[in-house]
């Protein structure tokens, strides 16, 4: 864990590096990246428990699992950011060679990734093993996860979320982009989902609401409560609220911008909104 | 002209070869953990489930989840082997296989049982003849066909030596137990069980044995086979394989499994690169199985010392 003197700052930044990264390789997903950057930033800058140097199988530390693979531009800038790898790589991004495939993966070797993710549905089942070797090694520490709303719709999200409950697992936080669109529209339009919370409650699990989860006060209050839920026996599920592309104004409440890279006049509109803080890449 | 023989000491089935290897595994290695879909007595975990409660993961009908809780163990340095059918172990879960145990490069031991058309009276169904191409297609996976009980237990004890994703391929019915009890397992290595001259037999799995039984058929006609046990598919041992072509001239390969995808496609690519040769194989003909009991189906669907003998005299013409 690092921490730094201004989350804002760190944010921003991080919205910039996502912009730039998809701009450049004109491809991409920004608008859920923009939606998790302060998710991101919170966690990994006061949060998570992690060694500065990297090994697989994270003994003594806190890990984080990342399902919906595709919103890798906010991952891999807030690693790089988090010291990871080198600012600098984030240049790659999506190029032939790079580290930073379009989708997460231990294939090449990206320090901080422990699993590829991008055919969704499959992270929460991997987080559950890695809390069961944790608890098998008797490592107290905490496995943190990502997935997005649309992404539960895969079924084998449902198999993993019984077993976690049914198992006791309780060294899992589990946190659900909540922003309520997918790349064919809107969630309720696509497939109406109903209550997540009622779900999730159903299927014996601690659920909390981070209602706004774009605010920075907001995210470190949501992950504290759900630590302090941890080792109740049951595991524990935070619905955060975002809002798809925020930071951009006009990729904002839409499902518009979720796998489209702005032109040059967008990109430019949308650094504007963003001024540069700890310097790009 | 003598022929060297092979005793069978007693049928026995191959999954319960890998239930004992676990067993032995459980006691030997803290970090070997087991996950079962619902299907312990039919893997033959119950020993190991018993002994070590702690790392034994019933997850229920639920192979998806297994597979990635199974990749998610690899990370905190455990050594998991999931147990289910092989048409669960593999068809049903292909992309995770693919994305979270093959791509991420995890140390998964996926241990399939019930393998192929001998799977019997529950048709067609449960009898995948498809999963060795399923798992051999994918990149860096290796893949073990074995051929009888003691066999499976020392490939069992093997893998778990192995780091890298392994695909172990086994059966249900009662076999024949004719290799070496606690022989030694060499990942890769074709075994040589008979030396000849007029035809090389390139068997896997529950063929290995009817291999065996051609072979002395054949003798009885004149025609001398060499006969060759294929337990590791992928990476293939084609040092061995072109070896043997060179000094019969002809192969027949045999497997309870789509000639599509199957060891016979692996040793026609390697013989098509490094020394092209007459082949012919027993398998089947790209159709699905039925019920019926193990041995009315693989006399049906032509997975015999009777059908592998046909063959043999066909390829030794084609010479």
């Amino acid at each position: 864990m690092s921490s730094h003197s201004s989350l804002p700052d760190f944010v921003q930044q991080v919205r910039r590096d996502i912009l730039r990264q998809v701009h450049k390789v004109n491809s991409g997903h920004p608008g859920g990246s923009l939606g998790c950057a302060e998710f991101f930033s919170v966690l990994y800058q006061e949060v998570l428990r992690y060694k500065s140097d990297f090994k697989m199988n994270g003994e003594g530390e806190d890990l984080f699992f990342l399902s919906n693979g595709h919103i890798s531009p906010v991952y891999y800038s807030v690693l790089a950011r988090s010291g990871f790898f080198p600012i600098d790589e984030l240049n790659t991004f999506r190029l032939i060679d790079s580290r930073l495939q379009g989708h997460p993966t231990t294939h090449e070797g990206l320090p901080g990734v422990r699993i590829a993710s991008g055919s969704l549905g499959q992270g929460m089942s991997v987080a559950i093993g890695a809390a069961e070797a944790k608890k098998l090694n008797q490592d107290d520490h905490l496995i943190y996860t990502l997935h997005g709303d649309g992404e539960l719709q895969e079924g084998q999200n449902w198999e993993a979320i019984m077993y976690a409950a049914g198992n006791n697992i309780d060294n899992l936080i589990a946190t659900i982009d909540y922003n309520g669109q997918q790349i064919d529209g809107s969630l309720k339009d696509v497939l109406p989902m109903g209550s997540l919370r009622a779900k999730f409650e159903a299927f014996g699990w601690h659920v909390i609401d981070v209602e706004n989860g774009n605010d920075i006060d907001a995210i470190r209050k949501g992950l504290q409560k759900a630590k302090s839920m941890t080792g109740q026996g049951k595991p524990v599920c935070m619905l955060l609220h975002t809002v798809m592309g925020n930071g951009v104004d006009f990729m904002m409440h839409t499902h518009a911008w979720h796998g489209k890279a702005p032109n040059d006049d967008q990109l430019e509109t949308a650094l504007a909104q963003n001024p540069e803080t700890l310097g790009d890449y | 002209m003598t022929m060297k023989t092979y005793t069978n000491t007693g049928n026995k089935d191959t999954r319960s070869g890998f239930g004992a290897g676990l067993t032995q595994l459980g006691k030997e290695n803290d970090n070997v953990v087991a996950l079962c879909a619902d299907l312990t007595g039919s893997l033959k975990m119950d020993e190991f489930k018993a002994n070590h409660p702690e790392r034994f993961f019933q997850v229920g009908i639920a192979e998806a989840n297994m597979i990635g809780i199974a990749a998610g163990l690899t990370i905190g340095g455990k050594v998991p082997f999931t147990g289910t059918f092989a048409n669960f172990s593999t068809g049903r879960v292909y992309d995770q296989i693919r994305q979270s145990v093959a791509y991420s490069g995890k140390n998964v031991k996926i241990c399939a049982s019930h393998a192929g058309i001998t799977l019997g009276e529950d048709g067609a169904t449960h009898q995948i003849l498809e999963d060795i191409g399923l798992m051999k297609m994918l990149p860096g996976m290796t893949v073990i066909n074995t051929c009888d009980f003691n066999q499976t237990k020392a490939a069992t004890l093997a893998i778990a030596a192995h780091e890298g994703p392994v695909y172990l391929r086994f059966g249900r019915p009662k076999v024949p137990n004719f290799t070496p009890e606690n022989g030694t397992f060499e990942l890769g290595k074709a075994v040589h069980l008979i030396e000849g001259s007029d035809v090389t037999i390139i068997a896997t799995g529950h063929l290995v044995w009817e291999a065996l039984e051609a072979a002395k058929i054949l003798h009885d006609k004149g025609i001398s086979a060499e006969v060759i046990n294929i337990h590791t598919i992928k990476p293939l041992d084609e040092e061995a394989v072109v070896a043997s072509a060179k000094k019969t001239g002809c192969v027949v390969t045999a497997e309870e499994h789509n000639f599509l995808g199957g060891l016979g496609e692996s040793v026609a690519r390697t013989l098509a690169l490094h020394y092209p040769t007459p082949q012919e194989f027993v398998a089947t003909n790209d159709t699905f199985g039925e019920s019926g009991t193990p041995a009315q189906l693989m006399d049906k669907y032509g997975l015999n010392a009777e059908a592998i003998v046909s063959k043999a005299r066909k390829v030794v013409a084609r010479k």
